[in-house]
């Protein structure tokens, strides 16, 4: 679980960067920039739920 | 903002000021050490010199290379994308350079003392000596210099503005995101990998309050940090951002509104919750609001500036309880808190306010990278080098106390310690 959130979280990195290079329309930028930092959240959510003790016990 | 050299009166101003930007390196230092327990205080204080020395040795051999402007460039979709830098080992072009290049180079030999004693403070009484400074070489040697050269070396988010019409770039004067983002998400590494201290967290019941050995050190080093605040902000405007100095009082004036906002908002809130006010937490919203404005100062009006301020001291202690008491993160710094969340909120806050069309978008950009790309890297590095130099004390070290068990003397040899029931 902590590893498959902390891996989510540089797709979420790309498609932000991904963004400024394939929409030159401002707007359609920013929702993609915006998705991916939304992905990075749910990325680093996982990453904490996974760390958290609960998680560890069988 | 300009490509002007700067002028020698505002590089000998930039001079004086760095010289007085140690004192929030000595504030911090104080701060992990009282909110320590009493028993690991040496090693505390001891472990901030040494990760200062550590950090900047490191920095200077081959850190500044990494950090340096110029160095690999790559095109995407005909856009150069500038990801590291390519100076000289040892600094050795530092004498031939010019005096604003020089007075960089000293400006980011400080900020990376400052990285590395935030992931050393959220260690606190469980991360050994050896794992802190290695931890410093790693992060003065690679990580902050690869961010730095990112946002003020001419990287590819300092280029954002030239290459995609997105304001003037990534803007970040003091360091909120190489500084501070970076060196809050270490912490947050350095916590998972660590573990909480022994009974934190217990298997039944709420977690176990530890709490600082020492006020005064805490509330002493938020005041000393005040005044080192104060001269980085306005360094970093200078070097940085080209500021004029009929712009700098104002750089102060909102260091100083954002730290008053946020501690004011931090005691309101835990008088709230806890019918009195939390002198730790009071600590960590002041430290919050001075992280905030590390990206900000220089950008926004003394109004935005408190209300930013307030924010980050409304967020401060609730994330604290969140994150002690939910979440199961055993910080006793705030680091995580203060440095990460205070710098990633300045961050966004800076590209709310400030004037320029797609600097919002910048800033956002930069918060994707510090977030999305640095917190998996921290971490797969920081779990490599915990193989080989293993981050956690030994039970029998953490029960003797950090200072006994590696310094082989305490902080306060003549205080008689209670017996703590934890370790029956």
């Amino acid at each position: 679980m902590k590893y498959a959130g902390l891996l989510v979280m540089p797709t979420g990195f790309l498609i932000a960067v991904a963004a400024l290079v394939l929409f030159p329309d401002p707007a359609r930028r920013g929702v993609f920039v915006v998705c991916g930092l939304v992905l990075e959240a749910v990325g680093l959510a996982v990453a904490v739920r996974g760390h958290m003790p609960g998680a560890r016990r069988p | 903002m300009t490509d002007q050299p700067l002028p020698d009166t505002l590089c000998a101003l930039a001079a004086g000021l760095l010289v007085l930007a140690p004192l929030a390196i000595a504030g911090l230092a104080l701060i992990n050490a009282g909110l320590g327990r009493s028993r690991s205080a040496a090693q505390s204080l001891v472990g901030s010199l040494a990760i200062f020395s550590v950090a900047v040795i490191a920095f200077a051999v081959l850190g500044s290379v990494f950090a340096a402007p110029g160095g690999a460039t790559f095109s995407v979709a005909g856009k150069p994308w500038n990801w590291i830098g390519g100076g000289h080992w040892l600094m050795g072009n530092f004498a031939g350079a010019a005096p604003e290049r020089q007075l960089q180079i000293l400006f980011e030999c400080l900020a990376v003392a400052l990285v590395g004693l935030i992931p050393w403070g959220a260690g606190a009484d469980r991360l050994r000596l050896a794992a802190g400074i290695a931890v410093a070489v790693l992060t003065g040697a690679f990580l902050f210099p690869l961010f730095a050269h990112w946002e003020w070396g001419g990287g590819w988010l300092a280029s954002l503005g030239v290459n995609f019409g997105l304001g003037a770039g990534f803007v970040d004067a003091a360091g909120a995101a190489s500084i501070h983002a970076i060196g809050g998400l270490s912490a947050l590494a350095i916590v998972w990998i660590t573990g909480p201290r022994k009974s934190k967290f217990p298997r039944e019941g709420l977690a176990t309050a530890m709490p600082a050995h020492h006020g005064p050190f805490v509330l002493f080093g938020c005041l000393l940090a005040l005044v080192g605040w104060l001269a980085w902000n306005a360094a970093g405007a200078i070097l940085w951002l080209h500021a004029a100095p009929s712009a700098l009082a104002l750089t102060a004036l909102n260091t100083l509104l954002a730290a008053a906002g946020a501690l004011m908002a931090t005691l309101v809130v835990t008088r709230l919750r806890f019918g009195k006010p939390d002198a730790s937490l009071c600590a960590n919203g002041w430290m919050a609001g001075l992280v905030t404005s590390s990206a900000c100062a220089a950008l926004v009006s003394p109004g935005e500036a408190l209300f930013i301020g307030a924010i980050a001291g409304v967020f401060t202690p609730l994330l604290v309880e969140l994150m002690e008491l939910a979440l199961s993160i055993d910080d006793p710094t705030g680091a995580i808190t203060a440095h990460g969340a205070g710098g990633l909120w300045g961050l966004f806050a800076a590209g709310l306010f400030a004037a320029g069309r797609g600097q919002f978008l910048a800033q956002l950009v930069g918060i994707a990278a510090v977030l999305g790309l640095f917190l998996p890297l921290i971490y797969g590095l920081f779990t490599v080098l915990n193989r080989f130099v293993a981050f956690r004390v030994d039970p029998d070290g953490e029960r003797l106390g950090m200072d006994l068990h590696e310094l082989g003397g305490g902080a306060y040899p003549e205080f008689v310690i209670h017996r703590d029931d934890s370790y029956r």
